[in-house]
C-alpha cells in the first residue's frame, strides 16, 4: 500500500489522523516499511532515486512487505512529527532521506526503542538508529575527470545547496580530481541555499556559464542546470538521477544513486532479526553509485575514466588519499593516507585549490 | 564591475522576475476590485502542468499557453463560486485553492515527470539587442516575456486610463456605493478573479515551457506567495508592481551571480530582501491611517452580496 500527503497543511493533517486511521486495519504480517522525503517523488532527482529504490523494495519482496511514503517534509520541526506519527502507527523500518532529518530522527529513535531507523547521508547513530550514504564523491571524481578532460575554459561550476559536508566533500573531490589531470582548473561554487528550485537552479548554472564555466555540476535535485547547459552549449554533469535525456548534447554523465539493493538488504535483515546498527556507505564497488557515460566523451578518454571507475571500485584507489592540504596549506590529511569515514563524514574544509570561501 | 556583467545581470533579473509581474499584474487587478485570492501559486502550478502537457503532446507551444491560461481560469472560477457566490472566507478559500491546485497539478502531472521538451527559445532582435546595457534585457528575451511586456502596458493603460479600470476601483473601494450606481459589482468582482486566474496560468505556462521548460512538482517553489508580497510592496500600484517584479527578481539572482564573479555576500540574508522590504512597506503604510486608506483598496477580502 501507498500513501502520500501533497503540502504543509494536508501533510499536518494526514500526520494527524492519516496513519493511525490507515496503519491499524492491516494485518501485522508484512514489515512495515516507511520513507520520508524532502523533496517530490517527481523531481526527477534525489528524491525520485530514493522512490525508485522503495518501489525495488516493494516488488522484489512482495508480501513480504508493506511500504509508504511522506514527501515534501521540511527539514526541522515538521519531519519530527512525521517521523513519530510513522513510528506510533506501528512502521517496523522508517528511512528518512535527507541531511536535515538528523536530530528528529535521533530524537524519535530514542522514544521507539523497538522501531528500526535508518537515516541517509547523516553521521549521528543509536542502538536502532544506522546510517547510509553514497560515496557520491567517487562519481564526483570520475566526473572531475571527465570535466579536466573536456573544459577549454578552465573553469568548472558547481551549484550547491547546503554547506553541508556531503556537498563539500563532493567539492573538494572534483578540484582534486581536476588538480591531477588538468592543474590550474578552477571550480566555482554558487550555493542557492535549496535542494529543489528549478528556476533558482536554473539562474545559477547562466550565472556561471555567463562567467566562462564550461562544464556544470549540481548538488541539487532537478535537471534544470541540465537543460541551462544544454541551451548554451557547455557540458553538465547529472546528479541522482540520470539525467541524459535532458541534455544529450551536455550531459557527459550522471552520478546516479541507486538505493534499491540497500533497502532489500536492510528489510531483509531487520526481517531475519539480524539487523545492526552500522554506518554503511555504498559506492562504485556495490553499485550504490552508477555512472553512464556519454558517447560525447571521446572513446580513449572514456577508457581512462572506466579504469579510474575500476580502481576505485577494487579499492586500489581512493579520491582522498594523502597529502591533502586545506586552503590555509595545514596538511589534512597525511601522505599516502587515506581518510576514514569519519574524516569524510566530517569534512567542514575546502581542499587547497579550490578559489572560493566556504558560507559561513 | 564591467558592462558585460551589468548586462547579464539585467538579462537575468527581467527572465526571473517576469513569473512575478505576470501573477502579481493578475493579483493587483483582482485586489483592486476588492478581492484577496490567496490561490496563486495553485493556479500557477496547475497552469504549469497543463501548459507542459498540451505543448508536450501536441507540440504547440502556444496552444500549451493558452490552455495553461484556461486552466488558471478554471480553477479562479472555483475560487469565484465559493468565495463570491457563496460569500466565503476568502482567505480561506484561497489557501485551499492553493492545497487542492498543488494536489491536483502533482496527479494530474506525475506521468510527465522527467520528460523534457523544448520550450520557447529566445527570439534576438537584431540591432536593438545590442544596445549596451539594457539590449539583451528587452531584445533578446523569448516570445512570452515580450508578452509580458505587452500585457503590462495594457494593465497599466486599462487600470489608469479607461473606465473600466475606474469602475474596478470603485467596486473595490466601496462596493455599496458602486452597486447604488448600478454597477454589477459581482460580476466585475468575478471577472477580475478570471483575470487574476489568466495571469496565473500564464506565469505557470512561462515556467514550464520557457524559464525551464519540464514539469516537476512544486516547480513554482514559492513564486506565487511572491508575487502576493510583491503586490503589497507596490501598494497596488501598476509601476510599482512592475518595478517590484524586477526588483525581487534581482534580488534573487544577484547573489547567484556574485557568488559566481567570486564575491562572497552572505546569501541568505540577500535572499530575505524581498521579505523584508515588503514588511517595511507594510509597516510604512500602516503607520498612517490616511495613506493606508488611499493605497489599499478599501474593501479587500470583505465578503458583499448585493442587498446587504
Amino acid at each position: 500500500m501507498q500513501k502520500k500527503s501533497k503540502k504543509p497543511l494536508l501533510r499536518a493533517l494526514v500526520a494527524a489522523l492519516g496513519f493511525s486511521a490507515a496503519m491499524s486495519a492491516s494485518a501485522a504480517d508484512p514489515l512495515k516499511v516507511g520513507f520520508v522525503y524532502i523533496g517530490p517523488i517527481g523531481d526527477h532527482g534525489w528524491t525520485y532515486q530514493h522512490e525508485q529504490g522503495r518501489k525495488m523494495l516493494a516488488e522484489q519482496m512482495g508480501d513480504k512487505v508493506e511500504t509508504s511514503f511522506v514527501e515534501n517534509v521540511p527539514e526541522g520541526a515538521d519531519a519530527e512529527r512525521v517521523i513519530r506519527n510513522m513510528a506510533k502507527s506501528g512502521y517496523d523500518l522508517i528511512f528518512t532521506t535527507s541531511f536535515g532529518y538528523m536530530n528528529p530522527t535521533l530524537k524519535v529513535a530514542k522514544q521507539f526503542p523497538k522501531v528500526t531507523f535508518e537515516h541517509a547521508t547523516g553521521y549521528k547513530q543509536a542502538k536502532n538508529l544506522g546510517t547510509y550514504l553514497s560515496r557520491s564523491y567517487e562519481g564526483r571524481y570520475v566526473g572531475g575527470y571527465l570535466a579536466a578532460k573536456m573544459t577549454k575554459t578552465k573553469k568548472i561550476g558547481y551549484i550547491a545547496s547546503f554547506p553541508i559536508p556531503e556537498v563539500i566533500r563532493d567539492i573538494n573531490s572534483i578540484q582534486l580530481a581536476l588538480d591531477k589531470y588538468n592543474p590550474g582548473t578552477e571550480i566555482k561554487v554558487v550555493w542557492v541555499n535549496s535542494w529543489f528550485d528549478p528556476g533558482k537552479e536554473s539562474d545559477a548554472a547562466n550565472a556561471l556559464i555567463d562567467q566562462g564555466v564550461d562544464v556544470v555540476f549540481q548538488h541539487t535535485d532537478s535537471p534544470a542546470p541540465i537543460q541551462t547547459a544544454e541551451r548554451r552549449g557547455v557540458y553538465a554533469v547529472g546528479y541522482a538521477s540520470d539525467m541524459q535525456h535532458f541534455g544529450p548534447k551536455a550531459v557527459l554523465t550522471s552520478i546516479v544513486n541507486n538505493w534499491g539493493p540497500h533497502y532489500i538488504k536492510s528489510a531483509q535483515a531487520v526481517i531475519d532479526g539480524n539487523w545492526k546498527s552500522q554506518d554503511y556507505w555504498g559506492g562504485l564497488n556495490d553499485d550504490t553509485i552508477q555512472l553512464p557515460i556519454s558517447d560525447l566523451v571521446p572513446a580513449d578518454v572514456k577508457a581512462e575514466a572506466e579504469q579510474i571507475e575500476a580502481s576505485i571500485k577494487s579499492g586500489e584507489f581512493h579520491p582522498f588519499t594523502g597529502p591533502i592540504k586545506d586552503q590555509s596549506g595545514a596538511v589534512k590529511i597525511a601522505d599516502g593516507v587515506v581518510a576514514t569515514n569519519a574524516e569524510l563524514a566530517s569534512m567542514n574544509y575546502y581542499v587547497e585549490n579550490v578559489k572560493a570561501e566556504l558560507p559561513k | 564591475m564591467d558592462i558585460d556583467l551589468l548586462s547579464n545581470i539585467f538579462f537575468a533579473m527581467v527572465r526571473t522576475g517576469t513569473p512575478l509581474l505576470l501573477v502579481a499584474l493578475g493579483e493587483m487587478v483582482c485586489e483592486k476590485s476588492g478581492v484577496l485570492n490567496l490561490g496563486q501559486e495553485g493556479m500557477m502550478l496547475f497552469g504549469a502542468v497543463t501548459g507542459f502537457i498540451v505543448a508536450f503532446s501536441t507540440g504547440n507551444l502556444w496552444l500549451g499557453v493558452m490552455l495553461a491560461m484556461a486552466a488558471g481560469m478554471l480553477l479562479s472560477m472555483l475560487f469565484a463560486a465559493v468565495a463570491l457566490g457563496f460569500n466565503a472566507n476568502q482567505v480561506a478559500t484561497g489557501l485551499a485553492l492553493t492545497i487542492f491546485g498543488v494536489g491536483l497539478s502533482t496527479f494530474v502531472g506525475a506521468a510527465w515527470v522527467g520528460k523534457p521538451l523544448t520550450g520557447f527559445e529566445p527570439v534576438v532582435i537584431p540591432l536593438l539587442s545590442d544596445i549596451p546595457l539594457i539590449g539583451r534585457m528587452l531584445f533578446a528575451q523569448d516570445l512570452l516575456i515580450y508578452l509580458s511586456f505587452v500585457l503590462f502596458a495594457l494593465v497599466a493603460w486599462v487600470m489608469l486610463k479607461t473606465r473600466i479600470g475606474l469602475i474596478v476601483q470603485a467596486v473595490g473601494e466601496n462596493p455599496d456605493a458602486a452597486s447604488a450606481m448600478g454597477l454589477p459589482v459581482l460580476r466585475v468582482r468575478t471577472l477580475a478573479v478570471l483575470f487574476g486566474g489568466a495571469m496565473a496560468g500564464l506565469a505557470g505556462a512561462y515556467l514550464s515551457l520557457a524559464y525551464t521548460p519540464m514539469w516537476a512538482e512544486n516547480m513554482t517553489a514559492g513564486r506565487g506567495w511572491i508575487a502576493l508580497a510583491l503586490v503589497v510592496f507596490a501598494s497596488w500600484r501598476v509601476f510599482r508592481v512592475l518595478l517590484g517584479a524586477y526588483l525581487f527578481g534581482l534580488a534573487s539572482i544577484i547573489h547567484l551571480v556574485a557568488q559566481g564573479v567570486g564575491l562572497s555576500i552572505p546569501s541568505n540574508l540577500l535572499a530575505m530582501l524581498p521579505y523584508l522590504a515588503t514588511i517595511v512597506v507594510l509597516v510604512l503604510l500602516s503607520r498612517d491611517p490616511i495613506k493606508t486608506r488611499l493605497f489599499a483598496p478599501v474593501s479587500l477580502g470583505k465578503p458583499w452580496q448585493p442587498g446587504h
